[in-house]
């Protein structure tokens, strides 16, 4: 197959940390990256299947990694090297046309019995990644045996399979599993009717967190934080109220709230009452930062977007007593229904497709990568490739 | 000896004219004009009154259409005295001010009246409230020291212990007052009339009055009714202003004081912003050199305090007194004796300065949103009859527009800038859509009330103000300005006068008539179409 293979190499991750930020273009090239042609992944066990994507993301969490920025947290369940790519529409050898669910739990690893959080459904919260038939890795798209996404083969368990509905596109049924992870944050939120909601990003994850938002919850008044015009536009699309910028946010909602403003003698304002509940989309710590400052008291911040290792003043959620809530991935929710499921069913309901701005080629891989690090500057959201393209 | 002042002057451009003055925010700048152009010179300043004190004491006892003061004052009266805010006048005048000298006046009748219930009131009504020592300032050191803080405050039209429902008018809009004032035996207003629109009736019911009363007539519909705000006659807003008046007026003692102020707007140093650029001697030319240099180099806060430091060596040129309307016929007629120049026909474009000052950035910013209610609320209805521009017109302005804002001051302004105008900058839409919130916002109410903030309606009402112009105007387009803030003002930017007439071209053809009103000083032409 034709792959793209993160390797450890501590030179180049350093150069990527170090420049890959500064210099446009320059990171796909200092990243520990390489296209070629591999074996194809073997079957590890009973139940498992050969999926050849079709259309794979690059998720904001794969280009953490790729730049330095991921966490170490993570580096005893991931095992290289491995083919990135955990956003994947494919085809089984049967021809039928699926969406992966990429977590690695007990199901898949061959555990018995599984532990108690996939016994509950709870997959992303598996405690035996680490176990089993295949290398560690929380995710396809980080293990060294399953192949991901980013590479014209990768194989997976029966567990991971759902079946794309006819009619959906492709750039639709890629956005299924960021789309299941937004579906997931929103429940995670118990969002009461007509609460305010503020959605901090307007990255593929923020903007799947208004359209979950809208589709799952009586949410009030929705408030996107977007950067760039595509963002603002889509942010309103799929169903935000208002749009702000981050340099504005905080009036923002101290407007759509009525709540009071404080400027401290050093540091950024906050707001006396503000929003019910924030979802920090981003990653950016900055952004974190002024979530915990609009949310009101004994209000909820949801991490949606990958967090890393960050410097930010606790003191808010001391004070107003916040619930900081993480939300990785899907499972079963406690309607009991599956994440995937739901996300299954609004990406018939909602036009997703616009969201997939760029389509690339593996072989255009240094591109594609710095087409998605710039993407909300350069008026695009989600930057794929296209596994079928020459 | 007396000083003679030379009328108002339309002057034609030719080769020889030097390049026009144009004010520019925190600066200024000279620009050529092309042939045939004209300039629109203020009128001198009016010899002043040589003895204001008696002028004053006799305005009082022998007032219009009512019984002198002191026939009015007696022992155990409630006596409340409103005066007009430091949004008046522009810049603030050199000591003494000519509302202490009145204030003095009335309290020395009303302590040989015996009369001891007296209170001060600031007729801010939607303005910020003035600082201790903006209120010193403007009473003078013994009514300050004599009332201050009890009995000399700011109108709060927030407080509900303060406030009071008078009634409906007969057009149905709501009078609601300063409690202490409609309950007062008398009510005495002192007031400062800079320009044909302050004054009259607009004074009590507007000074203090509330935001539900104020909304009658500052709304798009009645500005965009008003042709022009200095025209009262043509006035939607002071048609409605006078109804209220006249009905507070059948409810309530009004005793009016108007005084008039000539138009020596700058101290000598600054002379060459009022005199002609043809008559500018070689001391002019250096001192404007000296002067616009120097302030180019100026760190922005020194700038900006230095000009703020400017205070105007305004005269009072009359008094007048007694029941509103005869008094305040009376003071238009001498302003109208200071100000009025006379224009024939419009021109297809209109060029003006926007200078660092006006009536709600006094110690403070001129933000975007108060440098559009400058050029197209004010300048542009600077005007009796006709405006100076045709209809469809240009009108140029020269400005740097940056994006600053007072966060004390005008909290609201910003978030009016940066949520209401991203929105649209349609005054309607604006105003069906986003007054209500910003009126009963309740931070705004409570910086409003507790600290030095501008109403949160207030930057609405700036809007308003300009919807005239807006509706009227075939293009507007700033010379200088910052390009994101225009944009989002929703107008055009010109890096150069002539780059502005160029684009002006667009919309009046390219032998467009020009017409530069030279202000400040203030002055009112009255324009024959």
């Amino acid at each position: 197959m034709i792959a793209i293979e993160l390797k450890r190499s501590v030179p180049r991750y350093a150069a990527s940390k170090l420049a890959g930020r500064t210099t446009p273009g320059l990171l796909p090239y200092l990243a520990p990256l390489r296209v070629g042609h591999y074996d194809d992944p073997e079957i590890p066990g009973e139940g498992w299947v050969r999926v050849a994507p079709r259309l794979s993301g690059i998720c904001g969490s794969d280009l953490a990694m790729i730049s330095g920025d991921a966490s170490f947290y993570f580096s005893p369940i991931v095992s290289m090297p491995f083919v990135p790519g955990h956003e994947v529409v494919g085809t089984l050898d049967d021809g039928t046309r699926v969406v992966i669910e990429p977590v690695l739990a007990c199901a898949a690893r061959g555990v018995e019995p599984p532990c108690e959080a996939c016994a509950r459904g709870d997959v992303g919260l598996c405690v035996r990644t680490a176990h089993g038939i295949i290398a560690p890795a929380l995710q396809t798209g980080f293990c060294e045996d399953t192949g991901g996404g980013w590479g014209t083969m990768l194989v997976a368990h029966e567990s991971q399979i759902h079946r794309v509905p006819d009619g959906l596109p492709d750039e639709a049924a890629v956005l299924i599993e960021p789309l299941a992870c937004a579906a997931h944050a929103v429940l995670r939120a118990n969002i009461e009717p007509d609460e305010t909601v503020v959605v901090s990003g307007a990255g593929t994850m923020g903007l799947l967190t208004i359209a979950a938002l809208r589709q799952l919850t009586n949410a009030g008044r929705v408030i996107a934080v977007a950067k760039h015009g595509r963002q603002q536009r889509e942010a309103l699309r799929l169903g935000a109220d208002d749009v702000t910028t981050p340099s504005n946010a905080t009036r923002a909602v101290r407007l759509a709230t009525g709540a009071h403003l404080h400027s401290p003698d050093i540091g950024d304002a906050w707001l006396a009452g503000g929003t019910d509940v924030s979802f920090e989309c981003s990653g950016n710590a900055a952004a974190l930062d002024t979530c915990f400052r609009i949310t009101r008291g004994r209000g909820r911040v949801v991490l949606v977007g990958l967090p890393g290792a960050a410097k930010i003043d606790l003191a808010p959620v001391w004070h107003r007593e916040l619930d900081v809530l993480g939300a990785y991935t899907y499972g079963m929710e406690s309607n009991g229904q599956r994440t995937f499921d739901l996300a299954i069913g609004i990406a018939q309901r909602v036009d997703l497709a616009p969201l997939v701005s760029a389509k690339y080629p593996l072989t255009r891989y240094a591109e594609a990568i710095d087409h998605a690090m710039d993407a909300g500057r350069l008026d695009s959201v989600k930057v794929v490739f296209d596994l079928d393209a020459k | 000896m007396t000083r003679s002042s030379r009328p108002g002057l339309v002057l034609e451009v030719d080769r020889r004219t030097p390049p026009v003055l144009f004010h520019n925010g925190e600066n200024f700048r000279l620009e050529r004009l092309p042939s045939g152009s004209r300039i629109v010179y203020p009128p001198e300043p009016l010899e002043a009154l040589k003895h204001p004190e008696d002028a004053i004491a006799r305005a009082v006892d022998n007032p219009h259409n009512a019984d002198p003061l002191r026939a009015k004052l007696r022992p155990g009266m409630k006596l409340t005295i409103a005066i007009d805010d430091i949004s008046l006048p522009l810049p603030q005048m050199q000591l003494p001010d000519a509302r202490q000298l009145v204030l003095e006046r009335v309290l020395t009748l009303a302590a040989e009246a015996g009369v001891d219930d007296v209170e001060l009131v600031v007729a801010n009504s939607l303005h910020r409230r003035m600082t201790e020592a903006e209120i010193r300032r403007m009473v003078g050191e013994r009514v300050f020291r004599s009332f201050w803080p009890d009995r000399l405050r700011n109108f709060d039209a927030e407080d509900p212990d303060d406030v009071v429902f008078v009634g409906t008018t007969e057009h149905g809009e709501e009078v609601e007052l300063c409690k202490r004032a409609f309950e007062s035996d008398l009510l005495i207003y002192v007031n400062i009339n800079l320009v044909a629109m302050d004054g009259g009736h607009k004074s009590v019911p507007v000074g203090l009055g509330t935001y539900r009363s104020i909304r009658h007539h500052h709304n798009v519909g009645t500005l965009l009714e008003s042709k022009s705000y200095m025209h009262p006659e043509r006035s939607a807003l002071h048609h409605s202003a006078s109804r209220m008046g006249k009905f507070l007026a059948d409810k309530l003692d009004i005793f009016t004081i108007e005084t008039t102020l000539n138009n020596a707007a700058f101290p000598s140093l600054y002379d060459f912003l009022s005199k002609r650029e043809l008559e500018w001697s070689l001391r002019d030319q250096a001192t404007y050199l000296a002067v616009t240099s120097g302030l180019k180099r100026l760190p922005d806060q020194m700038r900006h305090k230095l000009l703020h430091s400017i205070a105007s060596p305004y005269e009072l040129t009359g008094v007048n007194a007694g029941e509103t309307e005869a008094t305040h016929a009376k003071t238009l007629e001498n302003l109208h004796r200071q100000h009025v120049v006379q224009v024939e026909g419009q021109a297809d474009i209109m060029t003006c300065g926007v200078p660092y000052i006006g009536p709600y950035n006094v110690n403070s910013i001129m933000n975007p949103i108060l440098v559009v209610c400058m050029g197209l609320g004010y300048f542009f209805n600077l005007y009796r009859n006709a405006p100076l521009v045709r209809p469809g017109g240009v009108l140029i302005l020269t400005h740097p527009t940056p994006r600053a804002f007072h966060p004390v001051h005008h909290p609201s302004y910003i978030d009016f800038f940066d949520v209401v105008l991203a929105d649209s900058t349609d005054p309607k839409v604006i105003e069906q859509k986003y007054e209500k919130q910003f009126a009963e916002d309740e931070w705004y109410r409570h910086l409003y009330r507790t600290s030095y903030a501008y109403h949160g309606v207030h930057p609405f009402y700036m809007w308003y103000w300009a919807a005239h112009a807006m509706d009227y105007l075939g293009d507007v387009i700033f010379v200088g300005g910052d390009r994101a803030v225009v944009s989002r003002l929703g107008f055009r930017t010109a890096t150069t006068m002539a780059d502005a007439l160029e684009m002006a071209s667009e919309t009046v053809g390219r032998r467009a008539s020009i017409t530069h009103l030279h202000c400040p000083p203030l002055f009112l032409p009255e324009v024959t179409p």
